[in-house]
């Protein structure tokens, strides 16, 4: 680790303020960031931690949607975000307990790592990312690994989910990091089924097109025969990209099946 | 009715107050006055030449003590390798140079350039990044037949090729094999690879080094399995220090599994800057640096061939290995795939003819070395994997082939030379077959399909050779050390006793398990026992804890010091009882004389001899402190049967381990709940072997698992509730305790039950797939049944 300055601001226009600096760079639960830092493969001048700030945390619904604050912890979204149990089901799963109560949701999509699962879960429910600046919506937020429409200096200050009629998430995770080796994230809602998939994808995040057409006309696993996932899957130690192509259509069905 | 004491108890853990309530004293809670930090940078190139290394502007850094580079120890000994293998042709291998810090060369990812001590940590980081380095990359040697093709860069070009040796064993039954394979009624090959692992004991390595100027003493605290050999071989061989002059302190040490035996460079370098510098300087591993540094394990390529007669009576094996030594020779890596791997050969069997070649190879990796089991689950694994094999082609049961072909008498003479002194290895079958409950499993695998999952049982038998010795005949075999251990018994005046043993505990309980003999033979209360270890300045010569040798080797030397002290307190409490020696009795902590009722306590016994008012000083010394060097008279052989029953999910791939049941004959047993902790652990690392830990380099030599986020180590929830039993062992015949050992057995036995019931499952699901290799992770087993 080299040597930085530290802020903890206690609003929204702080935090802003003090990411202006040259090189300074935002904070959540650090578990990403600290890692990086202690392996000396970022220098940033100063950390602006933002999770002092009280508006940006916690989870609330309201008229069919759940709002998680941007510095709202896993565990918390685990314990909280019972209108959506899908949502809370998944962050029960992320990492391990020190993880969950450390990690954020804002942090993990700001970060947008390709084997991460809030990426599949706020895809999959159309969310909306809500920033200091302006609401983005999930479609046009993910463009591809660890890229995303955030500018420099602007802050996830919120996520809002549209709380689906059915929802599911299946992680097949990969042994070593308990990433997702590929996770599929299915919602069902009045207007259409929403599909996407986690790790399995060089682009990051995506949209499964043809299994969205299939379970919007017929929601069950059997509409999902004949499908293949195709596009330009990852192939690493843990999986080839034939491998991960065959996870997504084993969990599109298994998340339909499961989906309540 | 279960023992509370003694041999045979299972009193707790006396070291968990430590280990478990953070109060432990591991190397690095340890903190010297004035004490510097050393940072090694280390190649990020598997092989490069060192064209030019720019100290000048990172010495003027602040906080910037000394920079060490490969110059500095150019006049001094490198890091020595401590067994020297004699290949088929009379030749010695060939050992290449070692230096401390890499010299024209470097040759893999980790190795050492240079060692930069300064007054903090962050000052000798920031000081490495500003060492100009100018580096020629050269190709990578890494696969091993590539590294054996006529035209190959070599890793140390003054050999001119990469083979260190090439090994025949019994050579002189060579062609007596290969006529037997010709002949055979049958014969089952299986090509197979016994992947890289990466060690990782829970606390990475530590070193710090200290000199004290007033003696022109050195101490080197380090995370050892073997203070003493460290001691021997940095100061001979490397540094140039007399032993009298070195002390080596390895004290609370978070396990090892053998990584913690060799010599490593930062021992080295602490020491020598320390001295050079006149400073303690402290080194501590990062995890990453221990996935690039400390030994790895396994790494073999392996054709095993088994020849049958018509009526499936095995008749000859032979094997052809490569086997990776990596970039440098670690301390015993020529041992391992030779005299640890060759004669464990014959397994549990009676096969009258074996041969078995390696070829050891030199590779731009991190040296590889003894790992839990060390050889011994190389043989195993190959040796039960293709007898599953050729039973599946037979049409026998597995169990009833290996049954057929079991060694029953014993003593028996192996053709790979040892000779196993006891065991039962049907006895072994027996239990397991009832305790795994093999009658149920057609039930449990239609429930399982009811799932929609194969269920597959895995079986196995082994046997391994622990305690390895005695040293006059390892020395024939190249050892370049003896492989006895000692120990002192010092009783105290009122009758507290000491142990100082060579044996070095690093969480196998030592602390707990060595009292509970001293209990059992005078009959005092295993709490008046105090065990001391891990000091050269305080315990005798003693080569340490490995090869499951503690309670197997270091056991009776303890044994033979206190019989001394008992044969000495009789002569005293016959003095005092003025009776004849012959007649003294020891029982539960008193003398007595026998057909009397005269008896004096264990306690005026003791204090006699350090008061010795009344004494026979005409006779016998005051004191009680007995030394004993203790050298078996052959190996242990612990062997077992174990079953595993796993579910594989034939969309995904994924393994789960349904059910792993054991029967272990480690003899007579000291203390059956430590014994049971070593079979958990050692299946788990079995375990984690079969179907998820796998060091992988790609052809440049960069280590593509080198942290815990491509390296897969098991968790609780990969395993399952195991069934263990090692109850009524048959005892080993030549060591005073009956004991074999313990600490092995779960890594050597579980590899090849694993991957057998993974086959197991698979052929139920109508997957005709002979071989998977190891890690079977998913990605592997789903792509074996899309083919087969």
């Amino acid at each position: 680790m080299y040597n930085f300055d530290f802020e903890k601001p206690s609003s929204v226009a702080d935090a802003v303020a003090a990411l202006g600096a040259e090189d300074a760079q935002a904070l959540g639960g650090g578990q990403t960031m600290i890692p990086t830092l202690k392996q000396r493969l970022a220098s940033p001048s100063k950390l602006v931690s933002l999770t002092g700030i009280a508006d940006m945390k916690g989870v609330s619904a309201s008229g069919g949607a759940i709002k998680i604050g941007g510095a709202t912890t896993h565990a918390t979204v685990a314990a909280e975000a019972g209108s959506y149990p899908a949502l809370a089901e998944t962050a029960s799963h992320i990492g391990d307990p020190a993880v969950r109560n450390r990690g954020t949701i804002g942090g993990s999509l700001a970060n947008n790592d390709p084997s991460a699962c809030y990426p599949a879960a706020a895809l999959g429910s159309g969310a909306t990312i809500t920033t200091n600046t302006r609401d983005i919506a999930a479609d046009d937020y993910f463009q591809g690994m660890f890229t995303t429409a955030l500018d420099e200096g602007e802050i996830i200050t919120a996520v809002t989910f549209p709380i689906p009629e059915k929802a599911n998430y299946q992680k097949f995770v990969q042994p070593a990091s308990r990433f997702a080796l590929v996770g599929v994230f299915v919602a069902k809602y009045a207007d259409g089924v929403r599909v996407a998939v986690t790790g399995a994808s060089n682009d990051g995040v995506f949209r499964w097109a043809e299994a969205e057409a299939a379970l919007s006309s017929n929601f069950s696993a059997s509409a999902l025969d004949g499908l293949a996932a195709s596009g330009d899957m990852i192939s690493d130690l843990h999986g080839t990209a034939e491998y991960r192509a065959h996870l997504v259509g084993v969990l599109t069905k298994r998340a339909v099946a499961a989906a309540a | 009715m279960p023992k509370d004491s003694g041999i045979g108890a299972s009193p707790k853990r006396r070291e968990d107050i430590r280990f478990l309530t953070g109060v432990g004293n591991y190397t690095d809670d340890i903190n010297r006055p004035g004490q510097a930090y050393m940072h090694v940078l280390r190649s990020d190139m598997a092989h490069a030449r060192i064209k030019n290394i720019d100290t000048a502007a990172a010495m003027a850094m602040p906080g910037v003590i000394h920079i060490f580079t490969g110059d500095d120890f150019e006049a001094i000994g490198g890091i020595p390798c401590g067994w020297q293998v004699t290949d088929r042709f009379g030749e010695v291998m060939k050992e290449p140079k070692h230096p401390v810090l890499a010299h024209g060369k470097v040759r893999h990812v980790g190795d050492p350039i240079c060692a930069i001590v300064a007054e903090t940590l962050a000052e000798a980081r920031d000081a490495a990044e500003a060492i100009e380095l100018d580096l020629e990359e050269l190709p990578a040697v890494i696969n091993m037949a590539d590294a054996l093709e006529s035209g190959s860069a070599t890793v140390h070009d003054e050999l001119g090729d990469n083979l260190c040796y090439d090994w025949g064993f019994v050579e002189e039954n060579k062609e007596a094999v290969d006529e037997a394979i010709k002949n055979a009624a049958h014969v089952t090959t299986v090509e197979l690879i016994n992947n890289r692992l990466v060690p990782n004991p829970m606390e990475a390595r530590v070193a710090i080094g200290e000199y004290d100027r007033a003696g022109d003493m050195s101490t080197l605290y380090t995370t050892s399995q073997n203070p003493h050999v460290i001691r021997l071989l940095m100061g001979a061989f490397v540094l140039g220090i007399p032993e009298h002059k070195l002390r080596v302190v390895a004290p609370d040490v978070g396990g090892g599994f053998g990584s913690k035996i060799y010599h490593y460079a930062e021992e080295a370098l602490c020491t020598f800057a320390a001295k050079t510098l006149k400073r303690p300087v402290k080194w501590v591993s990062t995890r990453t640096e221990a996935f690039m540094s400390d030994a790895h394990a396994r790494d073999h390529v392996t054709k095993i061939e088994l020849a049958l007669d018509a009526d499936n009576n095995f008749t000859a094996v032979r094997t052809n290995t490569l086997a990776n030594m990596g970039a440098y020779l670690s301390t015993f890596a020529p041992s391992i795939p030779t005299w640890l791997h060759g004669t464990l050969m014959a397994g549990n069997y009676k096969t009258p003819l074996v041969y078995v070649n390696v070829r050891a190879v030199f590779t731009n990796t991190v040296p590889v070395d003894a790992y839990r089991g060390a050889g011994r689950p190389e043989a195993t694994y190959q040796l039960e994997r293709v007898i599953d094999k050729a039973a599946r082609e037979l049409g026998v049961d597995p169990f009833e082939l290996r049954r057929q072909n079991f060694v029953t008498e014993f003593p028996y003479q192996t053709p790979v030379a040892v000779e196993y002194d006891s065991g039962d290895f049907h006895r072994l079958v027996d239990k397991l077959e009832k305790s795994a409950d093999f009658g149920g499993f057609a039930a449990r695998r239609a429930e399982s399909e009811k799932k929609g999952l194969l269920r597959g049982l895995g079986v196995n038998c082994f046997i391994e050779a622990c305690g390895i010795a005695p040293s006059n005949l390892v020395g024939q075999l190249g050892a370049r050390a003896g492989l006895y251990e000692s120990a002192t018994v010092r009783v105290n005046a009122t009758g507290g006793i000491v142990v100082m043993t060579g044996s070095h505990s690093h969480g196998q309980g030592h602390e707990t398990v060595f009292p509970q003999v001293i209990s059992e033979m005078i009959g005092i209360d295993e709490s008046m026992v105090e065990i001391v270890h891990g000091d050269t300045a305080n315990t005798p010569m003693g080569m340490g804890t490995y090869g499951s040798r503690s309670i197997a080797v270091g056991g009776p030397a303890m044994v033979r010091a206190t019989e001394k002290i008992i044969n000495k307190a009789k002569k005293i409490a016959a003095h005092l009882m003025e009776a004849s020696e012959a007649d003294i009795e020891l029982k539960d902590g008193a003398f007595s004389v026998a057909g009397t009722d005269k008896s004096v306590a264990w306690g005026d016994v003791t204090l006699a001899a350090y008061v010795p008012h009344n004494y026979p000083l005409e006779d016998i010394e005051p004191g009680l402190e007995e030394t004993a060097f203790y050298d078996p008279a052959n190996f242990t052989y612990p062997a077992g049967a174990y079953a595993c029953e796993v579910e594989v999910d034939p969309d995904t791939g994924k393994v789960t381990i349904a059910k792993f049941t054991t029967a272990d004959d480690f003899g007579n047993v000291v203390n059956p709940m430590i014994v049971e902790g070593q079979v958990h652990g050692g299946l788990t690392q079995g375990i984690g072997q079969a179907l998820m830990e796998n060091a992988a380099y790609d052809e440049n030599g960069q280590l593509l698992s080198a942290s815990y986020m491509d390296y897969a180590m098991p968790r609780a929830a990969d395993v399952p509730n195991f069934t263990v039993d090692h109850t009524n062992g048959t005892p080993c015949t030549h060591n005073p305790l009956g004991v074999k050992g313990c600490g092995e057995a779960g890594a050597i036995g579980s590899t090849p039950t694993v991957v057998n019931a993974v086959l197991d499952a698979m052929y139920s699901g109508g997957h005709k797939v002979d071989h998977i290799d190891m890690p079977v992770s998913p990605s592997r087993v789903w792509a074996a049944m899309q083919k087969g």
